[in-house]
């Protein structure tokens, strides 16, 4: 489904902040595959997702969704394949056009727009039906402009966003880390649930080594622009975060571990 | 203030209305500030003044007019998305080659319109008095301009553009050319603002090198007059808001010149009073912390939560 091969970025080069972003990160992702990725600050997480989306080009390496080579493909046209949810709640939607609108936006994710009606009353309903499921009353506020919404809200709208037309694949960039534990909770159940309703494949940035290990079936870490860990599924299974926390310090040959381990923990 | 001087306002206010909303898609939708402005505006009324003058229909001038706008606003729009240069230098870059175009256009700095056709004429010459003339001409344009606007903003390309201005890197992230929308966007506003510049030049009888001057400020004063007055929950809503707003502006104007001031100074207290409105928001933030002081210590939740 999704294919990465020595794929490089180096941001700043030539420059005094030149930073090997990612060096030579390769992995492959099966359909349904819903791989939780972890590691330090600067570990090249994000940058990893960002590549995959088309954020920038990279530098080398060969990047594969769904068996489309996308390495020279501009981010709007990788669109079509990639569903994606961000740290930030407001980055998720248009804060001044309404939930429904928003929505009706997301459903012509890489579709060619032109001059139909943007949303239409069939949509409507069935947003409704949509929105019902997300059980945050939102079906009943249709036409509120989503910047009136609180993050969780807007998260979990855009979590539906990004799954409504089930993308081939799924990148969720601590898509919970800048809520409230309560709320963080109920949007990451949210998530497994659209995940797992739908078999979608899935990425998921995340801080925190529970839930990475909880959730998902491989389990990733990352370490200074490089895959340290892959974890598979039946290893997955008996996986303790005191386990993850040695395998750390032994990849990574014990460097910056006390630093790093308290932003894994 | 007498009727006619009231009348005359309003109709003024209703064909500058054509330019506001012209610079509400730019600085309102698209978040954009669009200094082309000040050279699309002459732009229209060189076009519209020399084809009339050469002998073709005064509508079919007001509408390639508008065309003309488009081109300009195009220009500027590849400039800032295809060529990365800063949007306000793209408008400026625009703005100044177009003073050179305009002179081209009109062969001469000053193009008067006299004993021409102008669609103004044209309805008057159905038996109507010329001051309701134009004022029938600025709701009819008006209205069709508020038409196809409001009908463009709810198609799916126009809830591009409109989220484009809103939050570019959601929109991309769903498979938008935010790139095209912003070219979009600018040639629609450059358009319109030429089409007010083609059919000013018939309301003043004449086309002038210069006329552009400050017409950013103008235009900027209605919107956001307008927005700030008659509200802004919807499109629609703040289409009729920027016009209203522009009439009020003219209205504003009028008053002033009826007071003694000259029309020379028209253009600084048209600056002060954008700085003013663009500043309420802050004004009006100091002053509900000076309330609240006197007050005491009211919680602050209701504004968070607005």
């Amino acid at each position: 489904m999704l294919k990465l091969q020595n794929v490089r970025k180096v941001f700043g080069k030539g420059t005094a902040n030149e930073k090997v972003a990612l060096d030579k990160v390769s992995f492959t992702m099966n359909p349904g595959d819903f791989i939780t990725v972890i590691g330090g600050n600067g570990a090249g997480k994000s940058t990893t997702l960002n590549a995959i989306a088309g954020l920038f080009f990279v530098d080398d390496g060969y990047i594969e969704i769904d068996g489309n080579d996308v390495t020279k493909l501009p981010e709007y046209k990788r669109a079509k394949y990639i569903g994606r949810v961000f740290q930030d709640p407001r980055m998720g939607t248009a804060t001044n056009m309404s939930i429904e609108e928003n929505l009706a936006m997301a459903l012509r994710r890489g579709k060619a727009r032109g001059l139909h009606k943007g949303i239409t009353r069939e949509e409507k309903s069935k947003f409704r039906e949509y929105l019902e499921m997300l059980d945050l009353g939102l079906e009943n506020r249709m036409s509120t402009k989503t910047g009136l919404l609180s993050g969780g809200q807007r998260q979990a709208i855009t979590l539906l966003m990004a799954t409504m037309t089930k993308p081939q694949l799924l990148l969720l960039d601590e898509h919970t880390a800048a809520l409230d534990p309560k709320t963080a909770k109920k949007v990451l159940e949210l998530t497994e649930k659209i995940i797992a309703e739908d078999k979608l494949t899935a990425l998921m940035v995340t801080h925190n080594m529970r839930d990475a290990i909880k959730l998902g079936n491989r389990l990733m870490m990352m370490h200074k622009g490089n895959v340290l860990i892959d974890v598979c599924e039946e290893d997955k299974k008996y996986l303790q975060v005191a386990d993850l926390l040695k395998m750390f310090e032994k990849a990574s040959g014990g460097q910056n571990v006390d630093n790093d381990r308290m932003l894994l923990s | 203030m007498r009727l006619s001087v009231l009348m005359g306002a309003v109709s003024q206010g209703l064909l500058w209305s054509i330019l506001a909303i012209g610079v509400y898609i730019t600085y309102k939708i698209l978040d954009y500030a669009d200094l082309t402005t000040e050279g699309s505006y002459p732009l229209g009324a060189a076009v519209a003044a020399q084809m009339i003058l050469s002998g073709f229909n005064p509508f079919i001038a007001t509408f390639v007019s508008m065309i003309a706008g488009m081109v300009a606003g195009f220009v500027t729009g590849f400039l800032n998305t295809k060529l990365k240069i800063p949007s306000l230098l793209s408008g400026i870059l625009s703005m100044t080659g177009l003073y050179s175009i305009n002179l081209r256009i009109m062969g001469k700095a000053n193009l008067p319109l006299l004993k021409q056709d102008t669609v103004i004429s044209i309805v008057s010459d159905m038996g109507i008095e010329t001051s309701t003339a134009v004022l029938i001409v600025g709701i009819v344009f008006v209205l069709i301009v508020i038409a196809i606007l409001w009908w463009f903003f709810g198609t799916e390309k126009g809830f591009a553009i409109r989220a484009t201005g809103d939050n570019a890197d959601m929109i991309r992230a769903l498979g938008v050319n935010t790139n095209s929308m912003v070219i979009l966007g600018l040639v629609i506003s450059n358009g319109l603002i030429a089409l007010s510049g083609g059919i000013m030049a018939q309301y003043n009888g004449y086309a002038d090198v210069g006329m552009g001057t400050g017409t950013i400020v103008i235009g900027l004063a209605s919107v956001i007059i307008g927005e700030v007055l008659f509200g802004h929950s919807s499109i629609l809503r703040s289409l009729f808001a920027v016009v209203l707003g522009s009439i009020l502006y003219r209205i504003i104007i009028a008053f002033v010149l009826s007071k003694g001031l000259v029309p020379t100074d028209l253009k600084l207290l048209s600056s002060v009073l954008l700085a003013v409105c663009l500043s309420l928001p802050l004004i009006k933030e100091k002053l509900y912390d000076f309330v609240e002081k006197i007050h005491g210590n009211k919680s602050k939740e209701g504004e968070v939560n607005a």
